[in-house]
């Protein structure tokens, strides 16, 4: 067994006074509803932030979240409930809210527990305890002074530091017990730099599931001037052109591209459902050959990064599209089981009282061969997106959005003015058979990815080479 | 299962422990302080393809504090009300205000503003949370989606959910408030087919009072007209046309004029409405309004997360701006008072010059009429605007056929001096209430533009 789990059972189960043999029991009551799969979740997680306005710290929040959720499935019926307090009663209570589901009755036997071997894939140490209050401050100190030391048209500089750590164990009747310790860090930098009439913000952030002292010396300051460079970029932008055209996608944070057509549509619950624009389209050519898109879990200290999945099912580089054609989809356990697949370890939920489904980790698309210069200058005319704020889908269309904040015109195979913020739309599966080059230089974004679904949020990655999509439709105003 | 739950009976308990969260900060040293306590009990049904999918109890108890050590603040919440939890969030906020820095802004709102009268809103209308019920309902509903059309072959379900909450706001000042509410929601996601591809819409239902709610049947109809409206859409030639928005694709947009009247955005200088108190901003005709005490409603409240009293107000009056949106902290970094707003506005209506929804289509004439919005492309400090779209063509004053994949732009600053005309139509589901805008002229970007 690896040290996670007896971690993980001092944290959330000795201090409510529950004993493994109690959440046994539980899982044994779950199992007797005749239910398909009982699970018990317990989380403990603390997150504190830090805030600087007007060059000064003015506001710090802490917050403790423990609770514990059960589910019960039963065919393509689940069962939840839940209770902010780990405690006896509390476990009692939501098993039998959750078993209600089935009308079964009974306790029954379940599968013995078998721990899982996964090595963690990230760091496992408490960000919040890492760092000293006065050396948090600092950090957003500096980086608010380096942003008003590198331009004098920088009139307001806001900084938030955000560290959680968060403790999760998971048992099911089918023998999963898994845990794990996730920390997750992020320093965000924003400006507004004025000049003459014209205002514009600029925004630079990072984080990962690891410490902060893993960042560079130079981070806050690093950080600040790249907000400082959007915001400038953008007071000389032009109005952005209107209407479809060939468009260049930077390496990295543009990967929201895929997240949003591809990435969505891809998850288990909507193909299972009929509901997705991929749905029933394995083995088919749904992007240009270019294109070889996974979402991996076990990257390295990443945002989206995850040991075991929040059902305790280890996390896997998952094959979406290779070379165009779609290879399998992203699953949960409930969907895996419905759809004869296997789980991928994406079943992710938000927290203790939300529900797991089907959700990406880390997104990216395969680096190609081509030179990103030779990728610009491949396009005679058209835009370079370098930047997004966040994107959209319509799974069941395959109709998607994201929106750029920093991009420029390509005029004659050159990167010329910077245009004004605008929409990007296009359809999932049709865009994907337009990418025609994809360069050498994958990068993965620098970790300030939230996805949302159905109302919860989870952290996540993205990534990409550079790539040239042959027509996608601008949303400018200049036609 | 059926659980007869009333959770005003929890008033006095939250109202208790508000007390004793308040009582810590004092004595741990606070020199003043600020408590919110809430507890939330629900159920959510939901059903899809006649079965039952998912059964969800939800009973949540969270508090969060701001402790005041001189100008200095720390907050800190959770959702663990155990005793020991209390002692360690109140101490954790107040060790958080000793590293902060001093802000001549913080602190309470004055304690003449506090609401001193708490009129019975009508907000409180408790049902049972019976799984059968709801169920029935949900079933209802989507089985009359699958009936209204035969290109209605999926769903994403149907879900019915009913929820009590309480919460309960005090501080040093002596200021303690607590306000019951249920609410009451039914909502239909269903998938339509075609040759041409598959389409989802929805529609809802949702109000205080489970007896104002839509027929189950009617969400399910609706639900359905409006998919199977979708299919074989197509896109419009890039160029500049009229664009005529649904009450609820204009719902975002009051929200963006609020987002920049909020004190956030002016004293950070991040509104693309900055320093515009007393400009003219918007058509003469238009009033954005605040009337927070509306009985009945979902946005309705009589005291703010300051526990300062609500009052009905415009922010935009005749086109100009009149009050900003403002907390007692955006206030003081204004130099202005407290509008009651702190954590948002509460009932927002937006007014002018209004129309039959078929006068509208008649003045737009040729254009786009816009029903749905995606992504996150509207610049607060620019105002510039590129959303993507999905709606109908209208030619004629009639509709023409269904369109997506499509974006709009414009800047709000325009936008808002060219709203022609409103619809006769509000949204009364929810907290932004907004009917039809036409707006004279935004570039419509699709396929190849008109030669």
């Amino acid at each position: 067994m690896t040290p996670l789990i007896p971690e993980a059972e001092r944290t959330l189960l000795e201090p409510a006074g529950l004993s493994r043999q109690d959440a046994e029991r539980a899982l044994g009551r779950l199992a007797g509803a005749g239910a398909d799969l009982g699970e018990l979740f317990l989380q403990h997680r603390i997150a504190e932030s830090w805030a600087l306005e007007d060059g000064i710290v003015k506001e710090g929040s802490f917050n403790l979240d423990r609770g514990l959720g059960v589910r019960a499935l039963s065919g393509e019926k689940t069962g939840a409930a839940y209770a902010e307090d780990i405690r006896p009663e509390g476990l009692a209570n939501a098993v039998e809210a959750a078993r209600s589901i089935t009308r079964a009755g009974g306790e029954q036997q379940v599968r013995a527990l078998a721990p899982t071997d996964a090595s963690p894939v990230h760091d496992q140490g408490n960000p919040i305890a890492a760092l000293g209050e006065q050396d948090k401050v600092a950090l957003l100190e500096r980086a608010d002074q380096a942003a008003r030391r590198i331009d004098n048209r920088v009139q307001e500089v806001n900084v938030r530091l955000s560290l959680n750590f968060e403790t999760m164990l998971v048992m099911a009747t089918d023998g999963a017990w898994a845990a794990e310790a996730r920390p997750l860090v992020r320093l965000d930098v924003s400006v507004i730099v004025a000049e003459g009439q014209r205002r514009e913000r600029g925004f630079a952030g990072a984080g990962g599931r690891r410490p902060l002292s893993s960042f560079s010396h130079e981070w806050p300051e690093d950080l600040a001037k790249e907000a400082v460079r959007c915001a400038l970029v953008n007071l000389d932008a032009v109005d952005a052109p209107a209407g479809p055209m060939p468009v260049v996608l930077a390496p990295g944070w543009p990967g929201v591209l895929l997240h949003e057509a591809v990435g969505h549509g891809l998850e288990g619950d909507f193909n299972r459902k009929g509901s997705s624009a991929f749905a029933n389209r394995i083995g088919e050519q749904v992007a240009s050959a270019h294109c070889t898109v996974i979402d991996d879990g076990t990257l390295p200290d990443r945002r989206g990064s995850l040991t075991v999945d929040d059902e305790g099912t280890p996390t896997e580089p998952t094959v979406l599209i290779e070379n165009g054609i779609l290879k399998g989809y992203m699953q949960d356990k409930l969907n895996a089981r419905l759809m004869g697949a296997a789980a991928t370890g994406n079943g992710r939920r938000q927290s203790y009282a939300h529900q797991p489904m089907p959700r990406m980790t880390n997104t990216f698309m395969q680096p190609g061969s081509a030179d990103p210069a030779e990728i610009i200058a491949a396009c005679p005319k058209g835009v370079y997106a370098v930047n997004f704020g966040g994107g959209q889908v319509d799974i069941t269309s395959g109709r998607f959005v994201f929106s750029a904040t920093e991009a420029y015109l390509i005029e004659n195979g050159k990167v010329t003015r910077p245009i004004r913020g605008a929409t990007l739309i296009g359809n999932g599966p049709e865009v994907m058979t337009r990418v025609s080059m994809v360069g050498n230089d994958l990068s993965l974004d620098p970790g300030v990815g939230v996805c949302g679904k159905e109302g919860q949020s989870v952290p996540v990655g993205v990534g990409q080479p550079t790539l040239l999509v042959d027509e996608i439709t601008i949303g400018g105003t200049a036609t | 299962m059926r659980q007869d739950v009333d959770i005003r009976q929890q008033e006095g308990e939250l109202t208790g422990l508000a007390e004793a969260i308040l009582r810590q900060a004092k004595r741990l040293g606070a020199a003043a302080a600020e408590v919110s306590v809430s507890e939330d009990i629900g159920l959510t049904v939901k059903v899809r393809k006649g079965e039952l999918e998912t059964l969800a109890f939800n009973a949540d108890r969270s508090f969060g504090i701001a402790v005041y050590d001189g100008q200095r603040k720390g907050s800190a919440s959770t959702s663990d009300s155990s005793e020991g939890a209390i002692e360690e969030t109140v101490a954790r906020a107040l060790g958080i205000a000793r590293h902060t820095q001093d802000d001549p802004c913080h602190g309470l709102a004055d304690a003449d503003l506090m609401a001193a009268h708490l009129p019975d809103l009508d907000l409180f209308h408790p049902a049972p949370l019976d799984t059968e019920a709801a169920l029935a309902a949900a079933q209802a509903c989507e089985a009359q989606g699958f009936a209204t059309d035969q290109r209605i072959v999926n769903s994403e379900g149907a879900e019915a959910a009913r929820s009590q909450s309480c919460v309960v706001y005090g501080n040093s000042h002596g200021f303690m408030g607590a306000a019951s509410t249920t609410s009451h929601s039914l909502s239909c996601v269903l998938i339509a087919e075609d040759s041409n591809g598959m389409q989802r819409d929805y529609w809802y239902t949702a109000h205080r009072n489970p007896g104002a709610l839509e027929a189950p049947e009617a969400v399910g109809r609706t639900a359905a007209e409006r998919t199977a409206a979708r299919l074989s859409p197509r896109k419009v030639a890039t160029g500049s046309y009229p664009v005529l928005f649904s009450p609820q694709a204009a719902r975002s947009l009051a929200g963006h004029v609020i987002g920049a009247l909020s004190g956030g955005a002016q004293y950070r200088k991040a509104s693309f409405l900055l320093d515009a108190l007393d400009a003219e901003v918007a058509s003469p005709h238009l009033h954005l309004v605040e009337q927070p005490r509306l009985p009945g409603r979902l946005g309705s409240a009589s005291f703010d997360g300051d526990g300062v009293a609500t009052a009905e107000k415009a922010f935009i009056d005749a086109g100009v701006v009149r009050s900003y949106v403002l907390s007692a902290y955006s206030g003081r970094r204004l130099g202005l008072p407290t509008t009651g707003n702190a954590g948002g506005v509460h009932n927002l209506l937006l007014k002018g010059r209004t129309k039959a929804f078929k006068a509208l289509l008649n003045d737009m004439d040729r254009g786009l009429y816009v029903t749905d919005l995606m992504g996150t492309g509207v610049n607060g400090v620019t105002g510039d605007y590129s959303q993507g779209a999905a709606g109908f063509w209208v030619e004629g004053g009639e509709f023409a056929y269904p369109v997506d994949e499509i974006t709009i732009a414009s800047n709000l600053k325009d936008m808002l001096r060219q709203v022609a005309a409103v619809g006769d139509d509000p949204d009364q589901r929810g907290n932004i209430i907004t009917p039809s805008v036409l707006i004279e002229t935004m570039t419509v970007a699709g396929g190849a533009a008109a030669t």
